[in-house]
């Protein structure tokens, strides 16, 4: 993956697909110790101990449609290469914590590329599920959730174009 | 603590976007609405599925065409990817194999507006990607 977005996209497919009713997404920097957390929490079906110390290997998946599973060992390396760490913590019926730990001055450091695209294109594919974006950086603060977004537009969907465009703009302008 | 936009931004879009919606009234009912899915598991997001995705939500609104553009899942076509599902108003879905913006530019041309067909469609006997258990 080229950039942080395309990585987020792919994680937090996993927890669409794990029927996740509320999605998390923490872009959290330390200036202190030099580090950006990117963390996907979800309440989905979460996995066993098993899958959870398998599936940072490659050939693990649970889908039927094709043989390998590479979203989770692309971005452990990612973070690793940054030497970083990666983290996953995961219970059966309760849900899923993926954290990636980026040393961000390291020359392997990814661009974050469109995180506010990524979230838009996430959110206005699942509109049921109910998304949390939250980052930190020094003294700069954002938070987002479509819970509020959608108690103003009463009825308008998260797939609208222009909304697509309005949370695409009001992350990317934030993070900066 | 919202630099430049904030929710209220979203209220002004929201009675803009109603108000479009009163003047195509029923041209926005889900099933007059093209419906196009793109395939967005890793392979399809490492080839360039979400440049893909990001040009046909712009595209089809700057050409006012009522759409709706959604991710899923592994379709299962690898190989092939990017691979939307193209679903016009009352007719059978289409996939497309390695979309890129060309290509997608050409989908809306030809095959969404015309109908005429376009190369790149891969054969699907037949299941829906919903149909499908990623
Ligand atoms: N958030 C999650 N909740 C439940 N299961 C997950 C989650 N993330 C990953 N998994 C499991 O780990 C497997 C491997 O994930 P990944 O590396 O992203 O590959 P893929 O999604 O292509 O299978 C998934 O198939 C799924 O079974
Ligand atoms: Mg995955």
């Amino acid at each position: 993956m080229k950039d942080l977005s395309l990585h987020l996209i792919d994680i937090l497919q996993n927890s669409t697909r794990a029927e996740a009713t509320e999605v998390y997404v923490g872009l959290i920097y330390n200036e202190t110790d030099k580090t950006l957390t990117l963390s996907i929490k979800d309440n989905g079906k979460g996995m066993s101990a098993e899958m959870v110390k398998n599936v940072t290997d490659p050939f693990c998946t649970s889908r039927t449609t094709r043989k390998v599973g590479l979203g989770i060992p692309l971005l452990k390396q990612n973070a690793e290469k940054t030497e970083g760490n990666f983290q996953i913590k995961s219970e059966l019926n309760q849900g899923t914590t993926v954290s990636a730990v980026f040393k961000y001055e390291h020359v392997d450091m990814l661009p974050l590329g469109d995180i506010g695209g990524a979230m838009a294109l996430t959110i206005s594919s699942w509109e049921k599920t109910e998304f949390e974006f939250d980052y930190k950086k020094g003294d700069n603060e954002f938070n987002l959730k479509t819970q509020d977004m959608k108690e103003v537009l009463e009825g308008v969907p998260l797939s609208n174009p222009q909304v697509i465009n309005y949370i695409k703009e009001i992350i990317n302008e934030n993070i900066k | 603590m919202n630099k430049i936009k904030s929710l209220d931004d979203l209220r002004k879009i929201k009675a803009d976007v109603e108000g479009k919606m009163k003047l195509r009234e029923h041209s926005e009912n889900a099933e007059n609405l093209v419906q196009i899915k793109v395939a967005m598991a890793t392979c399809g997001i490492a080839s360039g599925a979400k440049t893909v995705m990001d040009f046909l939500v712009s595209d089809l609104d700057k050409r006012n065409i009522p759409a709706v553009v959604t991710q899923t899942g592994c379709m299962g076509y690898c190989y092939a990817e990017p691979t939307i599902e193209v679903t016009k108003p009352g007719e059978e879905p289409i996939v497309f194999g390695y979309v890129d913006t060309k290509k997608a530019e050409e989908i809306i041309t030809k095959y969404i507006l015309t109908g005429e067909l376009v190369d790149g469609i891969i054969p699907v006997n037949y299941e829906k990607i919903e149909d499908k258990k990623n």
